[in-house]
């Protein structure tokens, strides 16, 4: 499956701007007086990633599982949610409920796929609360899902084991920490604002974690999986931090 | 061996010259400016991410930190946030850890109570009033009323853009201090603000550095430079 991440950008118009910057003189440029910046050295790019697989282990320290995201009320909650993607909207994955099963794989006792018709007979709960994503922007909305903690009791899997993976029909994957899998507020979003979720926001389901940045909410969930072994993720093989919990 | 050590043995005769700044302080100073640097640089690119002003404005990314960005696109995919965000969350640690040793020894030292109080209305009336007619003397070693407050100002900004990065870091974890923010949204915008307020603190800071060279050496070598090139005095 191709990713067309780079046709986001006009490409002439950033090609000029490329162009510009390289013959300008960078904050790098000036620390390291030479002419490229510091961030792309080798030696500086291993310093970042330990710095991040440290801050990693902090912000786990610092989850508490108990703690709840704030909530709120029903008139803050955006109906029509900003799409967001690393692909435009013309390209969302449309999955036939009637074809749609979630495979279960890694340490997981009962790893039958499910159908659409069972997970949505899961006991499920609402929960309006701020999505936030790593760009900035934020935005409140009301999912209606059944928390993963007990979908992952149900299966059998094990919860001792550090992490859990997902893989989604766009090709999107990447693996959150136990602990948050286990929150309470850690949801497998069937609906949103009080519909079924529309293709656009994931259909059939979005994985609503609101103690992690948005690119941790995967949409159009395929396979969850249950690892001790570390997995990186789309964005996170692009550099971005792997915990980046709230 | 110290700085200090070295000057003292390399002198011919004991330096009566007093140390303004102690080699821990200077160590400091230099660290938080490089860590200031390059939060800022890191924080500029990730501002123009998504600007949390409702204004047309960003900053050029020139001068803003994260590495080339078709270099970025073409190794990672990634359109270059990601360096700038690692940065940012790295050159923390060094800001944060390094601001708190500072603040500790300011206090345990007594280099606060000396060099930056007493601190009252009329001084400081008197010292800017004469600082605007250009008749503020600078005394090496001894902080003018004005001083006296920048100090405390960029110190207060410092510490109100850690604890609003904090809240837009932790909305949840750290919900009641996001909430003291006045929320996620509000908490980005007294970020920039007290960003904003550090960059006006180290526009006048390094220009008076500049004009005044001598506290430039101090900060660097300790002491002074020759009293016979301080100001207000006459070459023998």
């Amino acid at each position: 499956m191709t990713r067309p991440v780079l046709e986001r950008k006009p490409l002439v118009a950033g090609i000029e701007r490329r162009l510009f910057l390289r013959q300008t003189l960078s904050l790098g440029a000036l620390v390291m007086l030479s002419g490229c910046d510091i961030s792309d050295q080798d030696q500086v790019q291993s310093v970042l990633h330990w710095l991040s697989r440290w801050n990693d282990r902090a912000q786990a320290f610092l989850f508490n599982r108990r703690r709840l995201a704030p909530t709120y009320s029903e008139s803050e909650a955006v109906r029509d949610f900003r799409y967001n993607a690393y692909f435009p909207i013309a390209a969302v994955p449309r999955l036939a409920a009637a074809d749609y099963r979630l495979e279960l794989s890694g340490l997981i006792e009962d790893k039958r796929p499910w159908t659409l018709e069972r997970l949505y007979a899961l006991p499920q709960q609402s929960q309006i609360t701020r999505h936030v994503c790593v760009e900035g922007w934020s935005m409140i909305g009301k999912w209606r899902g059944a928390p993963l903690g007990s979908f992952l009791q149900r299966v059998g899997a094990d919860l001792s084991a550090k992490y859990v993976g997902y893989y989604c029909a766009d090709g999107y994957y990447g693996s959150i920490d136990m602990p948050t899998a286990l929150h309470p507020q850690t949801v497998m979003a069937f609906g949103f604002a009080n519909e079924t979720i529309p293709a656009k926001y994931g259909f059939p389901f979005k994985l609503r974690i609101p103690t992690k940045l948005g690119f941790k909410n995967p949409k159009w969930v395929t396979t969850l999986y249950v690892t001790n072994r570390p997995t990186g993720g789309f964005w996170e093989d692009r550099g971005y931090n792997w915990f980046s919990g709230l | 061996m110290t700085a200090d050590a070295i000057h003292r043995v390399s002198a011919r005769a004991p330096d009566a010259r007093p140390v303004l700044h102690p080699i821990s302080r200077r160590i400091m100073h230099w660290l938080n400016a490089l860590a200031i640097l390059l939060m800022i640089g890191s924080g500029w690119r990730i501002y123009d991410y998504y600007p949390a002003l409702p204004l047309d404005f960003g900053f050029p990314y020139a001068y803003t930190l994260g590495g080339d960005l078709s270099l970025s696109e073409a190794l990672n995919n990634e359109d270059g946030l990601a360096n700038a965000l690692a940065w940012h969350f790295g050159a923390m640690w060094l800001l944060v850890l390094n601001l708190a040793a500072y603040v500790v020894i300011g206090f345990l030292s007594g280099h606060f109570r000396r060099d930056f109080l007493p601190l009252r209305f009329s001084a400081f009336r008197d010292d800017l009033l004469a600082a605007l007619r250009f008749r503020l003397v600078h005394r090496l070693g001894e902080y003018n009323a004005v001083q006296k407050l920048l100090y405390w100002g960029v110190l207060f900004a410092i510490i109100i853009t850690i604890l609003s990065g904090l809240s837009i870091w932790k909305p949840v974890q750290l919900q009641a201090l996001t909430s003291m923010f006045g929320g996620y949204e509000f908490a980005r915008i007294v970020h920039f603000f007290g960003m904003a307020a550090i960059v006006g603190f180290i526009i006048v800071h390094v220009s008076l550095a500049l004009l005044v060279p001598s506290t430039l050496v101090a900060m660097i070598l300790g002491r002074g430079p020759h009293r016979a090139h301080q100001a207000g005095e006459k070459r023998p």
